[in-house]
């Protein structure tokens, strides 16, 4: 995007936590009413990167509170985005490989047939 | 209204969108296929914040890599057809109906929250840029990269040995 040099391209940091929240509470109602495993499994990385959207934001949000004194203020905020995406890589060959050998056992990702630990 | 906020609204609304779209599909791999969509939003979002680093990472690895792996399972699995009972409706609407609660709380409590006035920078600024992303990296955060490193390989090993039982 062009970089405006006479005025600072600012936006209201709450639109962006409405927007987290919207994303987050989508991936919330997918987990409760889906029943297939791996659109679970999906709607739990959606949340995540709802997660990942507001940290940027607030990151963004503490550099131009701080730049003044730092001038990389606010930079922690996206090495956790990075590190959260490191740890939803590993979490997603585990869990995918979890829902595989749920199939090959129940022959359904149906999460209803799960419930046979309890008995 | 300039063209960020333009950008801004336009980004949303398509996350959003698709995001709704894949809790709603019927087949799973177009609920895949509707995510790629959000996370593709999700990347512009990012850009537009001048996270360059973390939005070209965001599509690689999740878009290209994660989702990627998912159709492998969806197809592997021959589920690209309806195969989800359609048993409870009840159940459905409870789901929406505890979402629906909680984005209601949420939003409730940020009226409470001292956020007003805060702003975002979008377009300036250069901590998104991999030159500072790496030296903060390699230097404050050099433990944690390298534990992750453990993480991937502990992931790796579980998966194979899931996998052969």
């Amino acid at each position: 995007m062009v970089k405006s040099n006479e005025q600072k391209e600012i936006m209201v940091i709450e639109r962006y936590i409405y927007l987290a929240i919207a994303l987050f509470c989508i991936g919330i109602v997918g987990v409760l009413a889906r029943r297939n495993a791996i659109i679970i499994f999906m709607c739990i990385e959606l949340m995540l990167n709802a997660v990942n959207l507001l940290l940027v934001a607030f990151s963004k949000m503490h550099y131009a509170a701080g730049v003044a004194k730092n001038a990389a203020a606010g930079i922690d905020g996206q090495l956790f985005v990075f590190f959260i995406m490191v740890v939803a890589a590993a979490e997603v060959s585990v869990g995918l490989a979890i829902i595989v050998m749920m199939y090959r056992n129940t022959h359904s990702v149906d999460v209803n047939f799960l419930n046979r630990l309890k008995h | 209204m300039d063209i960020s906020q333009v950008l801004f609204y336009a980004l949303s609304a398509i996350a959003l969108g698709s995001a709704i779209m894949v809790v709603i599909s019927r087949n799973p791999v177009h609920s895949v296929l509707w995510l790629i969509v959000t996370f593709f939003a999700i990347s512009g979002h990012y850009i537009l914040m001048n996270a360059q680093f973390l939005g070209i990472v965001n599509l690689i690895v999740y878009a290209g890599a994660i989702m990627v792996l998912f159709l492998f399972v969806i197809m592997l699995m021959n589920l690209n057809a309806e195969t989800e009972p359609q048993k409870n409706k009840w159940l459905k609407l409870a789901g929406v109906v505890a979402g629906g609660c909680l984005l209601l709380v949420l939003v409730a409590a940020l009226k409470q929250a001292e956020v007003k006035g805060k702003v975002a920078m979008l377009g300036t600024g250069d901590i998104g840029l991999i030159h500072n992303l790496g030296k903060a990296l390699f230097t404050d955060y050099v433990i944690p990269f390298e534990i992750s490193s453990v993480l991937f390989l502990s992931a790796m090993v579980g998966t194979v040995v899931i996998g052969k039982k």
